[in-house]
């Protein structure tokens, strides 16, 4: 029998601002993240939470994964000490690109004053495993510790692949999900490119009118613990890591694959691993980037994995469309935004969505938010799903934590 | 006439260092780059301002020696001198 993997921590710095209750709580009473086109983390100032070193020698990027451990560290009680060997503890975290601002950065340096004064500290500011070496570093995290690489999946990747180590017994405990902060003219333009990003600056998923993702910068953790562990040590739960299922498009380098199969497959998956069916699922946290082909295909597949009935039935909303696509840490962020919609019971809206789209047609949440429903007298049950470029898909069953009459409509 | 003075050298010196994370007060010539928390990435940094500042060109073997920050300034001083 697997282990079970529970939530004992959470952590997020976002465009919302710094914390995962400000995350869930601005984003359910309908504030929007972005400005001007992007999803800018303004309220985060790295000097409250990092010293004069740590900001010097890390890219954003690695000060976002930083401050969001902190946060989930603290929650789940190990801030002073490491409840476990360290060679227990796993580090897993994800980013889409890695420290792109070090690698521009550095590239100014080598063109205008020439290759003998480009740093020592550029690439181990910029690869993407930084910033899962400063977690390590800073917590002495010296178990299976690496970083994951499936662009806008990566957060998901991330927390699914903690939770298989988990569960085989490789680590008793671990850290895990994504950052990023690619906020930069070059990426702009990048993306630009491939006519991906919106050109209104505005994210509403699932919206007939949506014309591509805007792009925002943050980072989500979560601490994991295999049940005995965490209960053994009375830590807080705050959830479990239920399920996991992940295939690939195999399709086309950007598109979606339009049938929906291999992300329907993932979400499958990831039921069968939880051990549940549709008729479990109380919400859906959509990839939802606001781009023509991915919200449709993802409609699509929820469709097709869940049923017709069930998926028009289970609430779905993005995250997206108050904080702009996190890239290699939306998957993360969005884990932790599921796990504090359980928690809470409030469903936010996808903000935004105001004029259907006659081929998307399930309950994607407009307006406001709204109070959580949990069926048949099970804790409740959400699935968090990542689609990204290349047709990574992942998808996560997160559960909360019962009696589903406790906290409820209060 | 010296190329630069050991107080101007030492005085950049240190105010690259503080730059790095130390507290400015804690950084004399005695204290050692271990004690500051200085690392081999850090001291290639410094390299590079000195560089940049005095013309003097140290390389990994010359920063491998050294100890406290007293040693660097010298280093710095004396290669200066060389080459003036």
């Amino acid at each position: 029998m697997k282990r079970r993997v529970l939530i004992t921590g959470i952590g997020a710095v976002t465009p919302l601002g710094v914390g995962a209750r400000t995350l869930h709580e601005r984003w359910a009473s309908g504030i929007c993240g972005i400005v001007d086109g992007a999803g800018v983390c303004r309220d985060f100032d790295p000097s409250e939470f990092l010293s004069v070193k740590e900001i010097r020698r890390l890219d954003r990027f690695s000060q976002l994964a930083l401050v969001a451990a902190g946060e989930a560290l603290a929650q789940a009680g190990w801030s002073d000490e490491i409840p476990y060997d360290p060679f227990r503890v796993g580090c897993v975290l994800s980013t889409g690109i890695g420290g792109q601002q070090t690698v521009e950065a550095q590239l100014d340096v080598l063109r205008e004053r020439g290759p003998r004064m480009v740093s020592a500290l550029g690439i181990p500011m910029y690869m993407p495993n930084a910033a899962v070496a400063a977690v390590s570093m800073k917590y002495h995290l010296q178990g299976h510790t690496y970083g994951v690489v499936s662009a806008c999946s990566g957060g998901s990747h991330a927390v699914g692949s903690a939770v298989r180590m988990i569960q085989y017994g490789d680590a008793d405990a671990v850290i895990t999900g994504g950052s990023e902060s690619t906020l930069t003219p070059f990426a702009f333009a990048s993306f630009e490119a491939m006519q991906a990003l919106s050109p209104t600056g505005i994210s509403r998923p699932f919206d007939a009118r949506r014309d591509g993702f805007v792009m925002g910068e943050g980072a989500g953790m979560l601490v994991l613990e295999a049940a005995e562990s965490a209960e053994a040590r009375g830590a807080p739960i705050l959830g479990e890591i239920a399920g996991y299922g992940s295939t690939a498009d195999a399709y086309h380098l950007t598109a979606p694959q339009p049938n929906g199969g291999p992300a329907a497959r993932a979400i499958e998956l990831a039921l069968a691993d939880a051990g549940l069916a549709p008729g479990d699922i109380d919400y859906i946290n959509a990839h939802g980037t606001s781009t023509p082909l991915n919200d449709a295909a993802e409609t699509v597949a929820l469709k097709r994995a869940l049923g017709e009935d069930q998926a028009k039935r289970i609430p779905v909303s993005s995250v997206k469309s108050t904080i702009g696509h996190l890239l290699g840490a939306a998957g993360a962020v969005e884990a932790v935004a599921t796990v504090e919609t359980l928690r809470t019971r409030i469903i936010p809206p996808t903000l935004g969505y105001e004029v259907p789209d006659p081929e998307l047609d399930l309950d994607y949440v407009p307006g406001e938010a709204r109070a959580l429903i949990v069926s048949n007298g099970h804790p409740p049950a959400a699935i968090s799903n990542s689609f990204a470029f290349f047709g990574h898909n992942v998808s996560l069953v997160v559960t909360g934590v019962g009696p589903t009459t406790g906290g409820r409509r209060s | 006439m010296p190329a630069v003075t050991n107080q101007q050298v030492e005085s950049r010196v240190i105010e690259a260092l503080a730059s790095f994370g130390p507290d400015p007060d804690e950084i004399t010539r005695d204290s050692t780059f271990e004690e500051l928390d200085i690392d081999s990435l850090d001291l290639v940094e410094l390299a590079q301002i000195v560089e940049d500042e005095y013309g003097v060109v140290l390389k990994g073997d010359d920063m491998k020696e050294l100890q406290t920050v007293g040693d660097a300034i010298d280093l710095v001083v004396s290669r200066a001198d060389a080459e003036a």
